[in-house]
């Protein structure tokens, strides 16, 4: 069992619950219990949605699925579109197009831009910029746009462009229907081209001087970041067969925490294999683990620093640049550091500005040839590099082109286990033995914060989310309470 | 010279024998409907056609015009009804515009969007309707079907094979498969029958079409149904379906 998971007598502890978390996509809480002197024995991140999409897209036609899952969230749609499309691509037998595939990789390479242009600026810059335990009325994006009018102003705008790139490839900002079983349902014309190619200068410049600020906030507050909520993990990553950082396609590469390689290249097709998950009765979340590690030691992590970190090198040249730099970074401090995921995300960003640029000028866009049906499948797996991590879309089909049976695996999943242990650590560090207050408990939340969780891969009011911690006593009697309102 | 009748002011021609609704869309005169179809004896099942005429309701597809008729077609009171029988028809079904593949290309999501239905406005039902996928080519989602029997029609009418029919009475009323087994796998039906291209909705589809068809180029992206209506019905009226289009016309709303 991992420490600070579960306490030995809860009975005479008392709790403290951070319900809901805030400034991340989806709703969870964290619950502390702590004895009489303040010091930490338990501490969980519970999820507590349930959403039940497995279930109910079963009896829907298969190729209704891309559009109908991607309703699971509201921040990265694609991840899901394009997961649930790949598998329906084993479906149909089909071998993409140049056209289909360049066409999704630009819509994801948008996804991806966006995606981490809001969790930087939008939700994460706050707390970095200001401070964990800054005034929590100016610890927001409006304080951001007083405090720092351009930076906001940059943040505001690289999420706009890659909402672009997602409106020109998949017909809607959110929620579109470009990628169908076998390939794609439009192209990218000339027109639409040359409309995109018009900020991707400014968006590629923006994205390295946004490497630069996570680069400084790191350097600036080392010993913080070098040590906050830091743990040592295995980590899991798609990777091309080169090694390269490919965020669209590739095999599965799973290291241990010393670097040891367990799997590289793996068929996903195959992932039930060497991938597992655990349920535990105190949240509606799995916990994925590695079957050759098991249950208790086999939890990983996925995202931006795992991909960063575990690539052999990135195929774009300013994102490599800044990968080298990342890596040498005071003997390689930030990539085993949980703040360490914002400089990640931040060159990971960069890659997919210069991945859209080349893909814009790459006439393959403008071909004709949208879909490719061959011999049908009655599985299919379709696995991407979602923003917050590697994303598992498993299907399996009857006679009928019914979905008989859906597995999903997204992002946060896979780091559940992960996120828990950081917030342990986090409390550890800086709850145990102290008095609460806001800035404190906020420490928690800027840990999960790294991960960029999806608690629900839901929409919802950024930065209006109401915060209550309450302080019950050994007999649960409410002693005190801290309310925030939205 | 023909005798003209009063639509919400204008002066509407008419030939004899024909209804409200004939003549307010051959003359130019949008009035919001859903069953009816210019190919199709007129049905007076939606009642969305509502008009007030002379002062009482009637429905404008089933009424035959008549020289001196004042009709009231686009006012608050008429447009409330409809806006309240629409909701009523998503609330009884189980339409999920997001999801569903006929999105942008379905009359009753056109015409909630053209009377500007913006809630839901009833508790919706939540039938349990499965789906009837047995068809290698053809799959019927029960779910979203408004028993305008427009298929039913179709498919005795023009293709004169029956496969489809009503059955249950009140708020059980439901379509059915006229096959021993009930299932659709069981029937001659054919994609190129009209009875695959009259479904207003998304009951009756081509399988593995799906999404091909991006947004932006759907029936209704461009322009609103009330704008689309007006194009077709004349056409309608003077060229009836013909084998060689498969089946198909301007007016259905089938896939193409």
């Amino acid at each position: 069992m991992n420490e600070l998971e579960t306490a030995e007598h809860p009975e005479n502890l008392r709790r403290v619950v951070i319900e809901p978390v805030s400034r991340v996509e989806g709703h969870g809480k964290v619950t502390l219990l702590l004895d009489e002197n303040d010091h930490v024995h338990q501490v969980r991140l519970h999820i507590v949605e349930f959403r039940g999409f497995e279930k109910f897209i079963q009896g829907r036609p298969f190729w209704e699925a891309p559009v109908m899952v991607q309703r699971l969230c509201g921040i990265c749609p694609v991840s899901h579109h394009i997961a649930a499309s790949k598998a329906m691509d084993m479906i149909v037998g089909a071998t993409l197009t140049p056209t289909a595939e360049k066409v999704r990789r630009l819509m994801h390479y948008g996804q991806i831009l966006q995606s981490h242009a809001l969790h930087f600026f939008h939700l994460c810059s706050p707390d970095l910029l200001f401070g964990f335990d800054s005034d929590v009325a100016k610890r927001n994006i409006v304080g951001i746009a007083a405090a720092y009018p351009e930076i906001a102003k940059q943040g505001v705008l690289l999420r706009k462009y890659g909402q672009e790139v997602i409106r020109v490839t998949a017909g809607k900002r959110v929620h579109g229907t470009g990628s169908i079983p076998g390939g794609v349902n439009k192209n990218v014309s000339a027109e639409e081209r040359n409309y995109l190619l018009l900020d991707i200068e400014r968006t590629i410049a923006w994205s390295r001087d946004a490497v630069d600020i996570a680069r400084k906030l790191f350097e600036q507050n080392l010993d913080l970041y070098n040590n906050f909520g830091t743990f040592k993990t295995h980590t899991l990553n798609l990777v091309r067969a080169d090694g390269a950082l490919d965020l669209y396609h590739g095999g599965l590469r799973a290291r241990d925490m010393n670097g040891n390689t367990l799997l590289d290249h793996y068929d996903y097709g195959h992932y039930w294999d060497v991938i597992f998950e655990d349920v535990k009765p105190w949240s509606y979340m799995k916990f994925p683990f590695l079957r050759s590690l098991g249950p208790e030691t086999g939890w990983y992590r996925v995202g931006p620093l795992s991909r960063v970190t575990q690539c052999d090198f990135i195929p774009t040249p300013l994102a490599e640049e800044q990968r080298k730099a990342f890596m040498a970074f005071n003997g390689g401090s930030a990539t085993v550091a949980t703040l360490g995921f914002h400089w990640a995300r931040m060159i990971e960003m960069l890659h997919a500005a210069e991945l859209i640029q080349e893909l814009l000028h790459d006439p393959d866009l403008q071909g004709n040839d949208l879909v490719n049906i061959g011999q049908r499948q009655a599985r299919g797996v379709g696995v991407i590099e979602a923003p917050r991590g590697t994303l598992i879309h498993h299907y399996k089909v009857d006679d009928n082109d019914q979905i008989v049976r859906c597995n999903l695996i997204v992002s946060t999943t896979h780091n559940n286990q992960a996120m828990n242990e950081a917030v342990r650590q986090v409390a550890r560090q800086f709850i145990d033995g102290r008095k609460l207050t806001e800035g404190l408990l906020n420490h928690i939340e800027v840990a999960i914060r790294a991960f960029d969780p999806c608690l629900s891969c839901a929409t919802h009011a950024l930065g209006k989310m109401p915060l209550e911690v309450e302080l019950l006593d050994a007999e649960g009697k409410q002693i005190d309470t801290l309310v925030r309102n939205g | 010279m023909s005798d003209t009748f009063q639509l919400d002011g204008a002066s509407v021609p008419f030939e004899p024998g024909q209804t409200v609704m004939q003549a307010a869309l051959a003359g130019g005169h949008y009035i919001p409907h859903l069953c009816y179809h210019p190919e199709f004896k007129p049905h007076g099942s939606c009642k969305v056609c509502t008009v007030k005429i002379n002062g009482r309701t009637a429905a404008s597809c089933t009424m035959p015009a008549e020289a001196g008729l004042n009709v009231e077609s686009n006012i608050e009171e008429m447009n409330g009804l409809r806006r309240t029988l629409v909701q009523m028809l998503f609330a009884e079904g189980n339409h999920f515009c997001p999801s569903c593949e006929k999105s942008g290309n379905c009359t009753l999501q056109a015409l909630g969007y053209d009377l500007e239905v913006h809630t839901a406005g009833f508790r919706h039902l939540y039938p349990d309707r499965p789906l009837d996928a047995s068809h290698p080519d053809i799959l019927l989602d029960f779910n979203r079907c408004i028993l305008c029997e427009l298929c039913v029609r179709a498919s005795s009418e023009v293709d004169g094979k029956n496969v489809f029919a009503l059955s249950g009475r009140g708020i059980t009323k439901h379509l059915i498969v006229n096959s021993e087994t009930g299932l659709l796998k069981d029937t001659d039906i054919a994609l190129t029958d009209k009875a695959m291209h009259v479904c207003p909705v998304g009951v009756i589809l081509p399988k593995r079409v799906g999404f091909s068809v991006p947004i932006g180029a759907r029936r209704y992206d461009q322009r609103p149904i009330s704008a689309q209506a007006l194009d077709d019905a004349p056409r309608q009226a003077d060229a009836p379906h013909s084998p060689d289009t498969g089946g198909s016309c301007p007016a259905c709303e089938g896939t193409p």
